[in-house]
């Protein structure tokens, strides 16, 4: 080999140096490692200070390869790849040594990490000897976004985009944008009225030039790779002609079937078989629900077809779809409520007066089933007192183990709603009191004032069993005040249980859809929990809100925004690169078996009929590998991880146990295995 | 056909609970089932030996499930506490072999062994499942009609949760009790435990436990309690009088096992059912006792 490797051994501050002895793996990699003429280490390689050293090599020892070893490729691998690239070499041929996630922070004995980070080096170092220059290739950025969800966030967001002059898809499953807001009264901690805020942004939505608004719609199939995206929307079908509809409601009005509405009114209220949920509806123009509607169901009624003025009501019409080109997309799928009957011992469903956070937003709602009066379950009576439930399905290592962010809140404003509308008896039992962000603890402070009862301990039951005097059709809740170290037993009216927020339940479908991760509880994986919250791994796909995890309103807001930037920064550009990591298939060697075209997550691969091969699409390649590793003639190549790469690098990675180097393997005591 | 089952009335059946012992016996003759007593059953470990020693306590179960699969049969447990003990040592043998190794290890030293072919029923579920309401129904010549029944299941008999079945709200109890003609009345307490062994360590403690189960049965209106475990029985009946000595209440709930109100039903003399030996009399049961 005539390569010239220049080694660079990170201390990451003391992150990496306090474990492993840098100064010796320095030393050691220049003196035994062929082909490496330059050894160095140095306090924070990722320092501008860093790559000028890198830079440096390059132009004065005519280094060939660079090997960095610090922390993962996923941080900085870019950072070397760049400063590489400034010295005038190709950036492919760096390669980077993991011995900060896999060496210096998960093992524990210095002799044995000192160990471990110069085998790395050294499959890094053989490795690198055999990379070859790459180049990236340069793809138009299509300037449509596609956003899948018409919830808070995906308003946000495809309002910056819209007014931002891009042309946006919102796609909504529900008959009307507005998501779970549009089903609140007040929003905390300021109290001002959810419908006031939220339905100015939603007919800004429904009228911009910019945005076409899907509603009724899902999003069937999604292909294509990042600024190229093609997707296909399955349009349901509503029996109302969009065009012709003036949303005027006499069909709503004329419709003699009412159902329970489990949807908008958590079960609370009615809805007509032809309906939209709530009166703001963005857009105005209502459906009808076919598993209830008469027509569809006997075939006779057609009162609304009757008295419709446009003639917009077509028993006839079809589910359609429609193909569109974007070059990004948002999801913003929000979320799903904890079934509170999983709960048996609160007694949700079965004891009357139990009811659940989001009932309990509808019935302090105005326009809600009781026009905002807050009643028992019979409609009419008012309770004397009302105790609130937290952390139901949420820190609970039987349901959820998180935090679900905003109920504390939540229930801190039922407690203000309930001082401002009844003379009930409020109480919390809560856990923790979590209301960390801007002016919530003030709204605590307000609520303690205002006379809520707080009692810290985790509800055991619920139950209608009662046992002394005055709990005579009460409920009574058994919780331990863990304050004062007692078991209280607190007879009420009513019953409120702040349900978890919960994944949507096809949040795992959707993922692979859209080709991005959950994370184990099923909310969707950001590419850096902190410092890229809304892209994802995989290019071009950005979330935000709810789907990524609790939070509240204003940080749903600053997530639909800060998607929408990101979407602009990539239209603005208006090319991206394509990492030239691919598989290519040598045609020679391709038998035509097709075993690959199945096996590619990406469908990144083709048969070419004329020709009797498999194709590989570069820009769709995203180089898994996993058709290399199955083409059974051996016809594929995976740029960067060819066979010869790895087999070199597995070869360094065993330098010491491979019987010539002289070098000896760090035994490792281990407990004897029983017998 | 007669149905046949390897029964394992346990320690508590012999003495404490023998009149649950002849009703089980006697109805479940009079409905074509046959349970044939394991030849030299041992104790099932009670609530105590799984937290002495876990593997030795599964060895002990195992013995008895070993002898019912010999025979071909499945086990069949009148006391709740024999029940969920066998129920879940059959359970993991089957889905832990190397447990299963261990156990039949040890199982060799008796020329046993288990290989996981049987399952564990308890009494009430073979009425439930395996006999139906239908035939009970059918062979019902007394029914039990006026009698306002607490049915009590106590804590056991429905862990651990079985596919699809509601163990907070289970009804099959009730549903038994309405086919033999009695009425089960609803109270929120069906399902709370009875104190266990509680009454020896921290006697306060579960005599408030029997003082919540007792007040709640009674002030829903019921005549008697039925049971379906002997600890549950003893506790709720034997310690009814210092229930109201330590709370200066006045219960006097008749606490009676549900085979004795099935033994009346289907028309078997009171004595043959064990009936007329409580502690706190069964007057309620004399009108259909004749």
């Amino acid at each position: 080999m005539t390569e010239k490797v220049g080694v660079y051994i990170c201390h990451c501050g003391s992150n990496i140096a306090g474990v492993v002895d840098v100064e010796e793996v320095a030393k050691w990699a220049g003196e035994s490692l062929e082909g490496v003429t330059v050894s160095r280490e140095y306090k924070f390689m990722c320092s501008s200070l860093g790559q000028e050293l890198i830079e440096d090599d390059i132009k004065n020892e005519g280094l060939t390869r660079v090997v960095v070893a610090a922390c993962s490729p996923h941080l900085h691998e870019k950072t070397f790849r760049r400063a590489c690239a400034n010295a005038g070499l190709n950036p492919y041929l760096c390669q980077m040594a993991s011995i900060r996630e896999q060496v210096s922070w998960v093992v524990e004995d210095k002799e044995l990490a000192t160990e471990k980070a110069k085998a790395m080096i050294a499959g890094a170092v053989n490795r690198v000897q055999l990379h070859e220059e790459l180049e990236p290739s340069l793809v138009p950025v299509n300037p449509n976004t596609l956003v899948v969800g018409g919830g808070i966030a995906g308003i946000q967001a495809s309002l910056e985009l819209a007014d931002a002059g891009y042309p946006v898809y919102l796609v909504e499953r529900e008959p009307s944008i507005g998501g779970h807001m549009a089903q609140f009264d007040k929003t905390f901690p300021t109290l001002d009225c959810a419908a006031c805020i939220l339905t100015p942004k939603m007919s800004d939505v429904g009228a911009h030039p910019n945005i076409n608004l899907l509603s009724y719609s899902e999003v069937e199939e999604v292909s294509g790779y990042v600024g190229n995206f093609s997707v296909r929307i399955k349009k349901k079908a509503k029996y109302v002609d969009e065009e012709k509809c003036t949303g005027c409601g006499i069909c709503i009005e004329k419709c003699p079937k009412k159902v329970i509405d489990d949807v908008f009114e958590a079960g609370m209220g009615y809805r007509k078989s032809i309906y939209r949920p709530f009166p703001q509806a963005v857009p105005n123009i209502p459906v009808i629900d076919t598993e209830s509607c008469t027509y569809f169901e006997r075939g006779k009624c057609k009162a609304c077809q009757i008295f419709c003025p446009t003639e917009a009501i077509d028993f006839e019409q079809q589910d359609s779809y429609l193909d569109v080109d974007v070059g990004n997309i948002i999801l913003a799928t929000g979320y799903d409520l904890f079934d509170c009957k999983a709960m048996p011992q609160y007694g949700y469903g079965r004891l009357a007066n139990v009811f659940t956070s989001l009932e309990f937003e509808r019935m302090c709602n105005a326009s809600g089933p009781t026009e905002g009066k807050i009643v028992l379950r019979d409609g009419v009576t008012e309770p004397e007192s009302v105790l609130i439930v937290h952390c139901v399905g949420s820190r609970d290592e039987n349901h959820n183990r998180y935090c679900s962010a905003i109920c504390c809140m939540s229930a801190l404003k039922f407690g203000h709603l309930v001082v401002e509308k009844t003379n009930a008896e409020v109480t919390s039992c809560y856990i923790d009191m979590r209301t960390n962000q801007k002016g919530y603890e003030e709204f605590y402070e307000r609520l303690l004032e205002e006379g809520m009862n707080f009692i810290r301990g985790k509800v055991a039951e619920v139950t209608d069993a009662a046992r002394f005097p005055g709990e005579e059709d009460k409920l009574i809740v058994q919780v331990e005040d863990t304050l004062l170290g007692i078991q209280r037993r607190i007879p009420v009216d009513m019953v409120v249980l702040m349900a978890a927020l919960e994944p949507r339940a096809d949040a795992r479908e959707v993922g692979l859809q859209f080709g991005i991760a959950c994370s184990m509880e099923g909310w969707f994986t950001e590419r850096h929990p902190k410092l890229d919250p809304v892209a994802t791994m995989t290019d071009g796909i950005f979330i935000a809100g709810v789907a990524q995890g609790p939070k509240d309103i204003p940080a749903v807001v600053a997530q639909g925004a800060a998607a929408a930037a990101r979407v602009q920064g990539m239209i603005t550009k208006g090319t991206v690169e394509i990492e030239p990591v691919v598989a290519t298939i040598n045609e020679e060697m391709c038998s035509g078996c097709r075993i690959c075209n199945t096996l590619c997550p990406f469908n990144a691969i083709e048969y070419l009929e004329d020709k009797e091969v498999s194709y590989i699409n570069s820009v769709l390649c995203k180089g898994c590998g996993t058709c290399v590793a199955a083409c059974p003639a051996q016809a594929i190549s995976g740029a960067h991880f060819s066979n010869e790469q790895i087999f070199a690098e597995i070869e360094g990675l065993l330098y010491d146990v491979i019987s010539g180097n002289g070098a000896k393997a760090p035994q490792v005591e281990r407990e004897p295995i029983p017998a | 056909m007669m149905k046949e089952y390897a029964y394992f009335p346990g320690c508590s059946l012999e003495q404490i609970g023998l009149s649950y012992h002849q009703s089980s016996i006697e109805t479940t003759k009079k409905l074509g089932v046959e349970l044939k007593e394991l030849e030299d059953w041992n104790c099932c470990g009670a609530t105590t030996y799984f937290h002495v020693d876990e593997l030795l306590a599964y060895a002990l179960c195992a013995r008895n499930l070993a002898m019912a699969e010999k025979d071909g049969l499945d086990l069949v447990a009148p006391c709740s506490a024999c029940y969920k003990n066998s129920y879940f040592t059959n359970k993991y043998l089957k889905e832990d072999p190397d447990l299963a190794e261990h156990i039949n290890y040890a199982l060799e030293e008796d020329n046993l062994s288990f290989s996981g072919q049987i399952e564990v029923k308890h009494l009430i579920e073979v009425f439930v499942h395996d006999v139906g309401f239908d035939e009970i129904r059918n062979n019902v010549s007394k029914p039990l009609e006026g009698l306002r029944v607490a049915p009590y299941y106590g804590c056991q008999i429905l862990r651990p949760k079985k596919d699809d079945e509601d163990v907070e709200q289970a009804e099959y109890f009730e549903e038994l009790l309405s086919a033999i003609g009695a009425e089960p009345i609803p109270y929120p307490l069906k399902l709370k435990c009875c104190g266990g062994s509680l009454l020896i360590s921290n006697r306060i403690a579960a005599l408030s436990m029997v003082r919540n189960l007792l007040q709640n049965a009674e002030e829903n209106g019921a005549a008697v309690i039925a049971t379906a475990c002997p600890m549950c029985q003893v506790n709720l009946e034997c310690y009814q009088q210092q229930v109201n000595q330590e709370f200066g209440t006045r219960f006097s709930v008749p606490v009676v096992y549900f085979t004795q109100l099935m033994g009346l039903a289907l028309g078997i003399p009171g004595k043959k059912l064990g009936i007329g030996k409580e502690i706190v009399a069964a007057t309620p049961l004399a009108p259909y006792a004749t």
